[in-house]
């Protein structure tokens, strides 16, 4: 446990000493929560009918929000969109920073000192993982607290309240993506001890989006219907995902092939 | 201590990764406690390999190493805590001060009271006055000494030292080659790879001359007298040629060269043909003004033995 506290405390000393790896985990969040705070107060001013409002939406959306106004059945047709990029949030942001953690000390030639030193190789994929998850989880919860209190502040109705603090979506953004970081940082990871430079890594684990980019789209077609059951059966499968995904990073860390293969 | 019983690696190379490259043959050494080996090598000849393979970094193909006294491949853990390694580059962490980058390696290491080693080496290393500071804004030599303070903070038994003055001004290696002598003095074992041979020559107790394959192993001294003898010159008023066919027949003398004024000897125990030597140029009535011993440099002995092929040096 000590190697993985001090291998974490090393990793965050760096990013965050980092301004422009530091400003990406504050102005992301920031912006996940602002836009959609946005909207919600926008469209509770709006001088627009009921009706008017009504008519614009996609048809077939007021039959899932029954009793609910036009208004609010706008609301949460567009919450639910970006409630889905809640559960993002912990997958972009981590990333980057677990895609360089093995491939970025390689090519400073720090990773050789670290290696020859009594850490062992789970110890320093875990260093690696919950350093570049940690800060991702809690920007994503202190993220969705804010908004939830901007819903409150915006006095935005009980209804579409209710819609935002549901248990769908608590289990969405705290369990599953929370889940999805750690699957994100372990994919990065691998990735990154895989090649030989920092921005191939990148690229390569930023692919890990587009299946959470592919429900945000079945969604919004109406393709997928995101209910309790769905949730829970995902991230149930998700943590099955990331165990073997850790599994695999271990098996395929090698020392040697990382130290001495250049092409 | 070190000990290594045909120590192979063969690497994989090539477009599919099917042609063989050995870059380490059968080497087989022992290194004792407390002394100072010197790895002496071209570029390419496999020294750094040596040193991540005895340091449990990459397996070995083949062969055996006990490094103090736990065993490479089963003992690795055991052997990456007892010993210290500085890398061919010193690879530090550039946003971090002195002070963290130290202090992260002591806990690494399991170091019991982590302040009080860090601060011990910074202050050996002069560093300390600078141990806020990012590494990142540290000149070459600064840089090198801290991570020679990184391979030492936890007291290892033995030390590796991958080209530890490479890259360095004059003064900087100086302070690093001091520091090393003050290293002799605790006992440690010093495995060092360098291309300074001067500085293997001071510094080193054994010295290994390897191109893949170990080429000859032995204090510099020994290996100098197996190469050129002992050679002693004379500086005398004039020279008779024909001297030197009269003194080549006395006993212990090598070859008898004539050099203007000299006559350049080589013996095999100066300590016991000089005497004969000194009272047969006298007898000769030569005018012997001076007599001193010629000492080859390890760069002679080096080239030599690189350039020899095995089984003529000896």
């Amino acid at each position: 446990m000590n190697h993985i506290r001090t291998l974490i405390e090393k990793e965050w000393a760096e990013i965050f000493k980092n301004r422009m790896v530091l400003m990406s985990f504050i102005l992301m969040p920031l912006l996940f929560t602002g836009i959609p705070l946005v909207m919600l107060g926008t469209m509770g001013t709006t001088s627009i009918s009921g009706s008017a409002v009504e008519s614009s939406l996609p048809a077939g959306a007021m039959a899932l929000c029954p009793g609910l106004s036009g208004i609010e059945c706008l609301q949460i047709t567009v919450l639910s969109q970006f409630m889905v990029f809640f559960m993002l949030l912990p997958m972009i942001l981590p990333a980057m920073v677990a895609a360089y953690s093995i491939v970025g000390e390689k090519t400073t030639r720090s990773l050789e000192p670290l290696l020859a030193t009594p850490i062992t190789t789970i110890e320093l994929l875990v260093g690696k993982a919950l350093s570049a998850a940690l800060p991702a989880i809690a920007a994503t919860w202190l993220s969705y607290g804010i908004f939830i209190v901007g819903t409150f502040i915006l006095k935005i109705s009980p209804a579409v309240q209710a819609y935002v603090f549901n248990p769908i979506w608590l289990v969405g953004i705290l369990a599953l993506g929370t889940v999805l970081a750690i699957i994100s940082v372990i994919f990065a990871i691998f990735v990154s001890s895989q090649v030989n430079d920092p921005r191939a890594a990148e690229q390569i684990s930023s692919v890990l989006v587009l299946p959470v980019m592919l429900l945000f789209v079945g969604q919004m077609i109406g393709k997928v219907v995101i209910s309790l059951e769905f949730m829970l059966t995902t991230t149930a499968i998700c943590l099955l995902l990331a165990m073997g995904l850790f599994y695999l990073g271990i098996r395929v860390f090698d020392r040697e092939n990382i130290l001495t293969k250049w092409k | 201590m070190i000990v290594c019983n045909g120590l192979t690696k063969v690497f994989k190379i090539g477009p599919k990764h099917k042609e063989d490259f050995a870059a380490v043959e059968n080497l087989s050494l022992e290194i004792p406690q407390g002394q100072v080996f010197g790895f002496l090598g071209p570029n390419g000849a496999g020294k750094t390999t040596t040193v991540r393979m005895l340091t449990a970094l990459i397996r070995p193909t083949r062969g055996t190493a006990k490094v103090n006294g736990y065993e490479l491949g089963r003992e690795d853990t055991q052997i990456r805590r007892s010993v210290g390694i500085l890398t061919e580059s010193p690879g530090m962490y550039e946003r971090l001060s002195a002070e963290m980058n130290l202090s992260i390696f002591a806990k690494l290491y399991d170091v019991p009271d982590v302040p009080a080693a860090v601060g011990k080496y910074l202050n050996m290393l002069g560093l300390w006055e600078r141990r806020h500071d990012p590494v990142g804004s540290f000149s070459k030599g600064m840089r090198q000494k801290l991570a020679i303070a990184r391979a030492l903070i936890h007291e290892p038994q033995t030390l590796f030292l991958d080209e530890p003055t490479t890259g360095l001004d004059p003064e900087a290696a100086k302070t690093i080659r001091d520091f090393i002598e003050e290293l002799k003095t605790e006992g440690r074992t010093i495995f060092m790879t360098t291309h300074n041979l001067d500085e293997a020559d001071k510094l080193c107790d054994i010295v290994g001359i390897f191109k893949q394959k170990l080429i000859a192993i032995d204090t510099p001294a020994a290996l100098r007298s197996q190469l050129f003898g002992r050679t002693v010159v004379f500086h005398l008023g004039s020279v008779n040629p024909e001297w030197a066919v009269m003194l080549t027949a006395i006993e212990g003398v090598r070859k008898v060269e004539t050099l203007e004024n000299k006559l350049v000897i080589s013996l095999e125990d100066p300590e016991k043909q000089n005497p004969a030597l000194i009272r047969k140029l006298v007898e000769l009535g030569a005018d012997l003004q001076f007599v001193g011993e010629v000492r080859h440099s390890l760069e002679q002995i080096y080239l030599e033995t690189l350039h020899t092929p095995k089984g003529e040096n000896a």
